[in-house]
């Protein structure tokens, strides 16, 4: 038996992880998109808690994404309250990419023109709507590069979560590796694969660069 | 709701504004009735724009008051406070605006910056508010682009549907500040003729503007403003052909 055809034989393992890295990667990220939206049109108001949110933002972006998922999953216990390992792993990606979506759409925001805000108010827009109609598409659009390269990072980043026990693609390389000693072919094919997403993402991504382009935004 | 005001679409009290130690606007008394156009002149920065955008609350004057088809914007005077959001929003859904730099809103063609508003403002059906909105381009020659996108127009076809955007709302009184500025000469006319033909429908429209000749033969009232004061208020006839003041006499001279 040649080592890949061991590998056929434990597909049903890599078949389950990659399901469940697809799951994380899919749910997580609308999650975290659509916290990280939310979270700008808070900042929108420029209050007290405006304030709170920013700094929560730039806290998040100085961690590292292993270190949350360990204190979610191993440290919060200790605090008392107790998660499974998926549960620790999708709020971590959640929060973690929620901030890096809300600084990119922050940025895009602080640079837009403010006739096109004032046009929404003059027009009788509230703020909810205007920025939901208004100022979101644009800075969705005007930024989609810099989301969709977010995307490939958070997709990556699932991965750590073999450390904390999530079964999704890279545990299940690597409990093939440690089950039958063919570390190169395992990770050999879960790099395939997730390559192959990345090439979805990538397609994804020149779809939404021409529908922008077809809008008259240019790249950021 | 003041009963005297009602007739009035738009009626400013002394109305004052500063930017920090500069006063733009001091004592501004303005009273503009339905169907009248005035043309707001002045050198840049009198303070023309300045009083206009006070009008639909865009700028908050620091005093005075300011009267939208009877109704005081800014203030609740029932509840004695500030206007909320929600407050402001309903009042400037009836104030239309168009402004030099046009923006209409990227993402959006042309039909669905005009049906923007009346659907997600005043809570109009889709369909009719694509009606109405395929009426207004017909009225500014745009309806063969309803579908292009904005940013391949022309600065002149980008006015005349900020113009049709603003109508929409069917508004009390258009506010236009300085709309042929940011336009090549050769533009200038086609927005001007859109202009003219709504001063004509009985449209109230205050025109913040540098076009002498739209302001002589389109307005009821012409307003002219000297450092933040209305140092002139006058029929364009008597305006153009024997102004009361020195500095109106020099202006008109430069500008010929």
């Amino acid at each position: 038996m040649t080592e890949w055809t061991i590998l056929w034989e434990a597909r049903e393992t890599f078949i389950n992880g990659l399901i469940g890295t697809l799951v994380l990667f899919v749910l997580s990220t609308l999650c975290a998109f659509v916290l990280g939206c939310l979270a700008v049109y808070r900042l929108e108001a420029g209050d007290r808690f405006s304030w709170v949110i920013r700094t929560l933002i730039n806290l998040m972006r100085t961690l590292p994404f292993l270190i949350l998922a360990y204190l979610l999953y191993y440290g919060l216990p200790q605090l008392g309250v107790r998660m499974d390992a998926w549960t620790a792993g999708f709020i971590s990606l959640i929060i973690y990419h929620a901030a890096y979506f809300a600084e990119i759409l922050r940025g895009s925001r602080l640079v837009m023109p403010a006739g096109l805000v004032e046009a929404a108010l003059a027009h009788g827009f509230t703020p909810g709507r205007l920025f939901w109609r208004i100022i979101l598409p644009q800075l969705v659009i005007k930024t989609r590069p810099l989301l969709g390269n977010q995307l490939i990072i958070a997709l990556k980043d699932t991965a750590f979560l073999t450390i904390i026990t999530v079964q999704e693609l890279t545990a299940a390389a690597n409990s093939a590796q440690s089950t039958y000693f063919i570390p190169t072919q395992a990770f050999v094919l879960v790099i395939i694969l997730y390559w192959l997403i990345s090439i979805c993402l990538e397609l994804a991504l020149k779809w939404a660069g021409r529908f922008g382009a077809k809008r008259g935004f240019d790249y950021v | 709701m003041s009963d005297s005001n009602a007739a009035l679409a738009v009626s400013i009290k002394r109305m004052s504004k500063s930017f920090g130690d500069i006063e733009v606007l001091r004592d501004i008394d303005l009273e503009v009735k339905k169907g009248e156009v005035v043309s707001v002149l002045g050198s840049s920065g009198s303070g023309k724009s300045t009083m206009l955008r006070c009008i639909n609350w865009l700028e908050v004057p620091d005093r005075g008051s300011i009267h939208i088809a009877g109704e005081r914007i800014g203030v609740n005077e029932a509840a004695g406070r500030k206007m909320n959001n929600k407050e402001l929003a309903t009042l400037r859904a009836k104030t239309g605006m168009v402004f030099q730099g046009f923006n209409l809103w990227p993402h959006l063609t042309v039909i669905q910056n005009v049906m923007e508003a009346p659907i997600y403002v005043k809570g109009m059906a889709k369909d009719q508010a694509r009606a109405i909105a395929e009426q207004l381009l017909e009225k500014v020659g745009m309806s063969e682009r309803k579908d292009a996108y904005p940013f391949t127009l022309s600065g002149g076809q980008k006015q005349r549907v900020a113009i049709a955007r603003a109508l929409a709302m069917s508004p009390e009184v258009i506010l236009f500040d300085e709309p042929t500025s940011a336009l090549d000469p050769e533009r200038v006319g086609e927005v001007l003729q859109v202009m003219k033909n709504l001063s004509s429908e009985g449209y109230t429209m205050i025109v913040v503007t540098h076009e002498m000749e739209f302001a002589r033969a389109v307005s009821d009232q012409v307003v002219f403003l000297e450092k933040g004061l209305i140092i002139e208020k006058s029929a364009p006839d008597k305006f153009f052909s024997n102004p009361e003041t020195e500095r109106v006499r020099k202006f008109l001279e430069l500008s010929n």
